[in-house]
Formats: structure tokens, C-alpha cells, sequence
């Protein structure tokens, strides 16, 4: 038995001493770090299921008023971890390209810190799954931001690479300075930063709900920034197609999904604010509508993932505007799982041929395995039934109706129908169009059987989602469920 | 457990032939089987009663009440037994293909599973989901191994069939959230006892979202552009899957649950309907007589017939309801008989143009007959089972709301359907006379006709349309027990 906070601890151990052999050990294969990271990660992940119960302490003060270990949390921290031993697979395919933009004495420079940073950032995702004070949630998010900044601009020979990380170092300071700028009014009116005092703060009638609001709302910028919500999404594209490929992949959906966290987590405080629900309405109708009307004209594929990323982030706000928790986890697992297994084709891929959509030309006849992959992917992203990313569209508009939201669900139709034409455009590329070049793309045994393990998941999900949703509930949760989308 | 093998059959062999089983012979080996399975299914079936028969189930989410659950009742079998015929006339036709030959087969027996599986599905959820199924690979049967104008066609019925089925999912989940809580389920049997329980405004509301929904799939007026594209674009076999048996998605969508648990909505939208189908039968009949080639001809011949299964389906009554599910049958084997000779002669002559083409029945004797055959069921001649179906049809929407002094709204569309007939005739007959009649042209002199192994499929299907033609009770007695049921549905 573990108790759950020895979880982080134990990932940032691993972190460190990686980076700390990395040092020392500049003759062996620098890959050698990227295993053990998946091997550690793996360790820990197998140890979330052997949690000791939290002790039945008082919560109102110490350690357990920041931290805290329910379901969601546990369940987001195995999604960290899930999500960053995928994107440490993807890196292994990778290191020809970093080796090749990062100067250095030696011919794996650079390697062993590219292999290192994403295993802190996963320690910092799993503390924001377990925030729920102000301070907590500000410093894990920090921890997170910090290492992407290292990360985004790591290929720093690249010149498209440079301008993503300053883009990104710039308007994610900018954020920050939003969420402590929201956090010092939250506390200003109502002298707490722990959420459940806040909200019980709220309750009492004679609080500054102005000045409340205007904390609340800022602090909604800040998220919106993180899980690129319209209108805080210009920096998406530039920086998803310049940072590194799983760099990119571990952004949209780690940094993504823990914006999500936190979002759900400070929903039920700021619900007690007046206008605050027609607010997230407004941003998911500019978000659908933004993210799957800019994708359809794209070109890159890299670009168009940037894209189909701030799209879905619509999809989870409907499901967020209608306080439906466990639809937008849901939706937020499989999005984990087809957008991870569509950026680990395109590392492949893009590495012999490119990243536009019409370097794939032809991919089904050189490498049916790879073209068959990202067909998976993409049709899972469009949300056809049998994959998983249909159960996620049908949850989150089935809520959707419950709540009597007709607006997102007609805007929702048409960006659905959208998400069709731009995702099946990469389908025609590979089986509808001859190849440039007939040589097959050499893919890696352990990518192999990663991206095969992801196409039994989507399928497996999408035609029995039980054990997702089972995970998602405490045993009396499923009453709880039903009877939030029935209200 | 052996409806579970039918379901399972064509998927099974899909995956079977995309791991590198031999693609034609596991696709006609699966075909055949679920022919036969069918065809055992139809023996034992009982005709006296309207449950569901063969029924298995498998609990997917408790927590949601979903359910894989698969049942066969009169009007499912009859779908199912329209599939399995169409799927082994189309497998039988497709010739060497150049490219990706197991996709090829794959793609095909994936839309015959989802229709069928559709069909048999006693559950919300998987009714939809195995639809969709068939909607990635007919992207790919027109994207990769469709003819002329394929990517603009493609890219239509996708987006089109995307947008229709997301559609219907909302009206889907509407039509669940609108029982009360107790009685809430996926099962469309369960959903069959809470019929009384949904108030008339939500039915309003529900089955105007479903019409659209199922209308998109079918092709009703203005919906229909997507059809003609496609069908003419398709590869022959790939047009006779869908329009045949897929596009039947959407009636049977409509039979099974708006007649029985949206009467009172469908009683609301009548006048609307009968609006939209006059458009499919006149408008649309009057565009396919416009039409110089005939690829695009049969495909907006196809959607002019959707009128006649909407008109009795509008009619809700007896008459008309079996004769719109027997019409449903018919049609799915005339459209196809008429897809797969003129995929034959696309092969041969490499053109649709009307104009370019005649005589061909001097050297193609056994294709014109074949096209003949097709064309006068189309037409609705009596003898094959179009006539019996058109003939129900037209009776029981004349019936409906009739009095002797005064034509009623449902007389007056009828009457003006019937002119449909004749728009059909003048168009059927063209053609056939165009192609395959009159003096053959030099270029076509050395053609072949249809080659010996093809007899058999055109015989299947040709032997169907006279069976059921002349014998239609066989049809009735399976469908009246359940239609019965639906139509004495007590209402609030």
C-alpha cells in the first residue's frame, strides 16, 4: 500500500536522477534514459492501483487542505502518467531530428534532458490533479509551464522552433500573471485560497460578488490560455507546429487535460457567481466554431492537430457548460488516445516524407500499417461510432440536450460535420492518392506495438466503454451521474 | 445465436480479408453463408406472433443501459433478407480490381454488415452506431474505384450522411430523454411499452428532427442532391450496396420508430411530408427524364422512388405500411439488378451518354433482358413485387381521411403520385430503348455479353422480384403481425 502523495515524490526522484546520470554518463546511449523514464513511469503507474485510503483527518488545515486524493484525482494522475510514457515512446522515434538541431560537443548533446523534462512535467500534472488550493494549483501549474518552456524550444536550430518558444514563453507568462491577478481578488473578497472554503465563503450573502466575479473571471483566462479556449488560442497553431512533435503531442494533451482539471475543479465555487455559466457557453460556441472553421483550410498536418485541438477544447467546454464532470473526463481519455496515436504516425512519417497533408500521398500503398493507424485516428477524432471518440461526442451531447443547451448542440452539428471533412482530407491523401515514392516507412518494434496497443484501445473503448466509466465513479456514483444529466 | 452469425458473418470476413485472407473467395464464401443463414432464419421464423425472435443480448454499459442486443421481428428479417441477397449479387459482380483489391471487398462486406446489423440491432445505440459503420468505406469504394466526377461526389454523401446521421443521433437522444426516467432505455423493445408516455409536443419536436435525420439518409426532397453524385460516381457494386440496401436505413428507421412511437408527431408533420414527397415524385421524376446519361438517371430514378415508400410510411395505416415496407424490399432489388447491367456496361463501353449508345441488346441479349427485367419492376409492371407494393401504397393513402364529397389532402397527393407511374415509364423505357434497342452503333460490334459465372446473381435477383411479384402474401403474412402491433399503439 502507498500512500498517494509518495506518487509525485516518486516521479520526481526518477526525474531527477535521470538528468543526474545524464550528467556523468555522456558515453552510453542516451536512449538508455528514455527507457528507464518509461519503465519508472510504468512502476508508478501499476503502484496507483495499491493506494492506501487517505486518513480520515481534518481537511480544514496542513497538508490534506491542499492535496487532495478522490477519484478525480487518482484518475487524472494515471492519465499523466499514461500520457507521458506514450509521449517518452514517441521521443525515442524522434532523437534523429533533436541530434540533428541541438548544438552540442557530442553527436547525443541535448538527448538525455529531452528525456528528462517530460518525466518533472508529469510530476507536475499529477499535483494539479490533486490542487485544490489557489497556491497549490499555481505552483503545480508552474512546475508544468517551466519545463514546457524548455521543451518547446528545444530544437533550437529550427527557426520555426525559436519563434514558437518565445511565443509560448511569452503569452504563458502573460497567463500566469492572470491567474495570480485572479487569485489575489479571489482571496481579497473572501480571505481564503482553499476551494472549499472559498465556496463556502460565497454562500454567505454579503461578499463583494463584483469583485468575486472579476477574480473569477481572470483566473478563467488563465485556463482558457491552457486549454486554448477561444478567445486565449492564438498562440495554439504557431506553437504546436514549431515545437517539437511529441513536445507537441504532450501539450495538447497533458497540458490540456490538466487545464481541465483545474477547470472542473474551481467550476463549483464560480458557479455560485451570477453569468458565470452563460460565460462558458459564449467561449465554447467562439471555441467550436474558431478551432473547426480554421482547420479546414489547412495544409499541415501538424497544424491542422493544432486546430483539431482547440476544436475539441469546444466539445469539452460543452460538456464543462453543462457541469457534466464525468462526460468531459471521458471525452478528455479519448481524446489522450486518438490524438496520441495520430502524433505518433506523423513522427513516423514526417521524419521520411513530411509534415503537410500531401507528403501522406499515397502512405496506404507504402505502409499499410502506418496509413491504417492514422486512419483510426482520424476517423476516431471525426467521432464515427466504434472508435471511442464517438462515446465521448455522444456523452458530451447527450448532456448537452439534457440541459436544454439547443444553441451548442446546432452549432455542434455543423463543426461535427466539419471535423469530417478535414480529418477524412488526411484519409484521401493516404488511400485515395498515388505515392511520390514506393520504399516503405521503417518503423520501430516498440512503436509498433504502442500504436497497435492505441488502435485496440480506441476500438475496445468505443464498443465497451464500461471500465473507463466505471473508473470515473466512486460505486454510488453512477446515481449521481444519471441524476445530473436527467435534472 | 445463429442471427448473431449473420450479424457477425460479413464484419468477421471484412477483418479476415484486411489480415490477408484470399479477398473474393472469403467475401463470397461470408456472402453466401449469410444468405443461407438468412434464408434458414426466414423457415424457422415464426409468422403468428410480433416479438422478437432469435434474440441475444450483451450488457456494454450498465450504468447507461446499453446493450449489444440483436432480435428479428417480421419487418427486420425482411431487411435483413433484402441485405443478404444485394450483398451476394454485388460481391458476385465486382470484377479484378487494379488497387488494393482487399480493401476492395473489405469495404463492401463492412457496408452490408452495418446495414445488417443496423437492421437486426434491438438497441438504440447500436441501430446508429452500425450504420455509421458503412460510412468510411463508402468514402473509400467512390474516393478510390469510383469513376468520373469521384472526389467531388465522395466528399458530398460523406458530409452529407455525416451531418444526416448526426442528426438523427440528436433526435435519437431526444427521443430517450422524452420517456420518463423510469421508463428510460436503449432498447426499442422497452421503448415500444412506454409508446403512450411521450407527450405530443415532444413527438412534434422529435420526429421533425428524426425526418430530417432519416430524410438526409434517404434522399428525401431537398435532400437528395447527394445521391445522383454518388451513385453515378460509385463503382457498380458499391451503388448497389447502398442504394439497394444502406439508403433503406432511414425507412426503416422511420417503420420502426416513429409509426409506433410518434404517431401523434407524425399526424402533426403530415401535410409537410406529403409536401416533400410530391417533390421527390414529381420534381425529381421530372429531373431523371432531363437526364442524358444513365448512371445519373438510375440514381435519381432511385430517389424518385423514395416518394412511394414515404407516401405509404404517411399514410399510417395498414395498407399503406406494409405495402411502403414491401416496396422497401422491391426496390432494394430492382435498383440493384439496374446498377449492376449498367456497371456491366460502363465496363464494356466505357461511357453513360444516352446518345452514344443503342443496339446494345444485339450483342448483349442476356444483359438487355436483365435490364429489362429491372427496368419494367421499376416501373412497377404487374408481376413483379414493385407492382404489389405501389399498389398497396396507393390504395391505403387514398383511404386515408376519404369522403365522398370531398378529395381530401392525402387523395389529392395520391392522385398526383400516380402520375409519378408515368414519369417513370416514359423515363425506364427511354432509356432501355437508347441503350439497348435501335441500330448498333460500329464501335460497339465486338462487345461480349454478360460472362456465364454472372447468370446466377441476375437470376437471384430477377427470380426475387417474381417470386415476391406474384406471391406478395408471403411478405404479408411476416409483416402484418408487427405492423398490426404498431399502429393499435394506444395514445395519451
Amino acid at each position: 500500500m502507498i500512500a498517494p502523495p509518495n506518487l509525485e515524490i516518486a516521479v520526481l526522484i526518477l526525474g531527477m536522477l535521470l538528468l543526474m546520470f545524464e550528467a556523468f554518463m555522456d558515453k552510453i546511449d542516451k536512449r538508455v534514459f528514455a527507457f528507464a523514464g518509461i519503465l519508472g513511469l510504468t512502476t508508478v503507474l501499476i503502484g496507483t492501483f495499491y493506494l492506501a485510503p487517505v486518513p480520515q483527518i481534518d481537511h480544514a488545515s496542513g497538508f490534506w487542505s491542499f492535496y487532495t486524493a478522490d477519484p478525480l484525482a487518482i484518475f487524472f494522475k494515471r492519465f499523466a502518467l499514461l500520457t507521458t510514457i506514450l509521449v517518452l515512446v514517441m521521443m525515442i522515434d524522434y532523437a534523429p531530428t533533436v541530434r540533428g538541431s541541438v548544438a552540442g560537443v557530442t553527436v547525443q548533446a541535448g538527448l538525455g534532458e529531452f528525456f528528462a523534462l517530460p518525466i518533472l512535467t508529469c510530476a507536475g500534472l499529477m499535483y494539479i490533479a490533486s490542487a485544490i488550493d489557489f497556491v497549490m494549483i499555481f505552483v503545480s501549474i508552474e512546475l508544468v509551464t517551466i519545463s514546457f518552456y524548455v521543451l518547446v524550444s528545444f530544437t533550437r536550430r529550427n527557426p520555426l522552433t525559436l519563434e514558437a518558444g518565445v511565443k509560448y514563453l511569452v503569452l504563458s507568462a502573460l497567463s500566469t500573471a492572470f491567474l495570480v491577478y485572479g487569485i489575489t481578488w479571489i482571496f481579497g473578497v473572501t480571505g481564503e485560497t482553499n476551494l472549499d472554503r472559498i465556496t463556502a465563503a460565497l454562500a454567505n450573502s454579503n461578499i463583494d460578488q463584483t469583485a468575486m466575479l472579476f477574480g473569477a473571471v481572470l483566473v478563467l483566462v488563465a485556463l482558457g490560455f491552457k486549454i486554448a479556449a477561444v478567445p486565449f488560442q492564438i498562440w495554439v497553431p504557431d506553437v504546436y507546429q514549431g515545437a517539437p512533435t511529441p513536445v507537441t503531442a504532450f501539450l495538447s494533451v497533458g497540458s490540456k487535460a490538466a487545464g481541465f482539471v483545474v477547470l472542473l475543479r474551481v467550476l463549483r465555487p464560480f458557479l455560485m457567481l451570477p453569468k458565470m455559466d452563460r460565460l462558458l457557453v459564449v467561449v465554447a460556441l467562439l471555441t467550436l466554431l474558431y478551432g473547426n472553421l480554421a482547420a479546414l483550410p489547412q495544409g499541415n498536418l501538424k497544424r491542422l492537430l493544432a486546430y483539431s485541438s482547440i476544436a475539441h477544447a469546444g466539445y469539452l467546454l460543452i460538456g464543462v457548460a453543462c457541469f457534466d464532470g464525468p462526460a468531459v473526463t471521458f471525452y478528455l481519455v479519448a481524446y489522450l488516445l486518438m490524438t496520441l496515436l495520430s502524433f505518433a504516425v506523423l513522427i513516423v512519417v514526417a521524419q521520411q516524407a513530411g509534415e503537410r497533408i500531401t507528403d501522406f500521398d499515397g502512405l496506404a500503398k507504402r505502409s499499410p500499417f502506418l496509413a491504417f493507424a492514422m486512419l483510426i485516428g482520424m476517423i476516431s477524432l471525426a467521432g464515427v461510432p466504434f472508435t471511442i471518440g464517438f462515446f465521448g461526442k455522444f456523452f458530451i451531447f447527450y448532456s448537452a440536450l439534457a440541459h436544454h443547451q439547443t444553441v451548442l448542440v446546432v452549432v455542434g452539428a455543423i463543426t461535427v460535420a466539419c471535423g469530417f471533412y478535414y480529418y477524412l482530407k488526411v484519409v484521401r491523401a493516404m488511400y485515395w492518392r498515388p505515392a511520390v515514392k514506393n520504399d516503405a516507412i521503417p518503423v520501430s518494434g516498440l512503436s509498433r506495438v504502442v500504436m497497435s496497443a492505441l488502435i485496440v484501445a480506441i476500438i475496445w473503448f468505443g464498443v465497451y466503454p464500461e471500465p473507463i466509466l466505471r473508473a470515473l465513479q466512486p460505486p454510488s456514483g453512477q446515481v449521481a451521474m444519471k441524476s445530473a444529466a436527467d435534472h | 445465436m445463429l442471427l448473431l452469425l449473420i450479424v457477425l458473418c460479413p464484419i468477421a470476413a471484412a477483418v479476415l480479408i484486411m489480415i490477408g485472407a484470399p479477398a473474393r473467395a472469403t467475401a463470397l464464401f461470408a456472402s453466401i453463408a449469410t444468405l443461407l443463414m438468412t434464408l434458414f432464419a426466414l423457415a424457422l421464423f415464426d409468422r403468428g406472433v410480433h416479438e422478437f425472435q432469435y434474440i441475444s443480448s450483451f450488457a456494454v454499459s450498465t450504468g447507461w443501459g446499453i446493450n449489444f442486443a440483436v432480435g428479428l421481428d417480421g419487418l427486420s428479417l425482411i431487411m435483413v433478407l433484402l441485405a443478404a441477397i444485394v450483398t451476394v449479387a454485388a460481391i458476385w459482380f465486382t470484377d479484378k480490381i487494379d488497387k488494393y483489391e482487399h480493401a476492395f471487398y473489405a469495404c463492401l462486406l463492412l457496408i452490408s454488415g452495418g446495414a445488417i446489423g443496423a437492421f437486426a440491432s434491438l438497441d438504440l445505440f447500436f441501430f446508429y452506431a452500425f450504420h455509421e459503420l458503412a460510412l468510411i468505406p463508402t468514402f473509400l469504394l467512390i474516393g478510390i474505384w469510383g469513376n468520373d466526377n469521384r472526389s467531388a461526389a465522395a466528399w458530398k454523401i460523406t458530409i452529407y450522411l455525416a451531418l444526416g446521421s448526426f442528426i438523427l443521433l440528436l433526435g435519437l437522444i431526444l427521443l430517450y430523454q422524452s420517456v420518463p426516467i423510469a421508463a428510460r432505455s436503449f432498447d426499442i423493445r422497452t421503448l415500444q411499452e412506454a409508446a403512450g408516455q411521450i407527450a405530443p409536443e415532444a413527438q412534434r419536436h422529435i420526429y421533425l428532427i428524426l425526418l430530417i435525420g432519416f430524410g438526409i439518409l434517404v434522399s428525401l426532397f431537398p435532400f437528395h442532391t447527394w445521391a445522383p453524385d454518388a451513385y453515378a460516381a460509385a463503382p457498380a457494386p458499391a451503388a448497389m450496396l447502398h442504394a439497394g440496401v444502406l439508403k433503406k436505413f432511414g425507412l426503416y428507421g422511420l417503420l420502426r420508430l416513429a409509426i409506433p412511437l410518434l404517431p401523434a408527431g407524425a399526424h402533426h408533420w403530415t401535410n409537410l411530408l406529403l409536401v416533400l414527397l410530391l417533390g421527390n415524385i414529381i420534381y425529381v421524376g421530372l429531373v431523371t427524364i432531363a437526364q442524358k446519361r444513365l448512371d445519373r438517371m438510375l440514381g435519381y430514378s432511385s430517389v424518385m422512388h423514395m416518394g412511394y415508400i414515404f407516401l405509404g410510411i404517411a399514410s399510417a395505416n395498414l395498407l399503406g405500411v406494409t405495402g411502403a415496407s414491401i416496396l422497401i424490399f422491391a426496390h432494394g432489388l430492382s435498383i440493384a439488378l439496374l446498377f449492376a447491367i449498367a456497371g456491366e456496361v460502363r465496363k464494356r463501353t466505357n461511357t453513360m451518354v444516352l446518345s452514344d449508345l443503342g443496339g446494345l441488346a444485339k450483342v448483349m441479349p442476356l444483359a438487355g433482358l436483365a435490364f429489362g427485367f429491372g427496368a419494367f419492376a421499376a416501373i412497377g409492371l404487374p408481376g413483379f413485387a414493385n407492382f404489389a407494393a405501389e399498389v398497396m401504397i396507393f390504395f391505403g393513402a387514398f383511404r386515408n381521411g376519404f369522403a365522398i364529397e370531398r378529395f381530401h389532402i392525402f387523395q389529392v397527393a395520391t392522385v398526383l403520385a400516380l402520375w409519378g407511374v408515368v414519369i417513370s415509364a416514359v423515363y425506364m423505357l427511354r432509356a432501355y430503348r437508347k441503350v439497348f434497342m435501335g441500330a448498333l452503333g460500329e464501335r460497339w460490334r465486338n462487345l461480349v455479353d454478360l460472362r456465364p459465372g454472372l447468370r446466377l446473381p441476375v437470376t437471384l435477383l430477377i427470380v426475387a422480384l417474381l417470386w415476391f411479384g406474384f406471391y406478395p402474401q408471403s411478405l404479408v403474412r411476416i409483416l402484418s403481425p408487427v405492423l398490426q402491433t404498431y399502429l393499435s399503439t394506444k395514445q395519451p
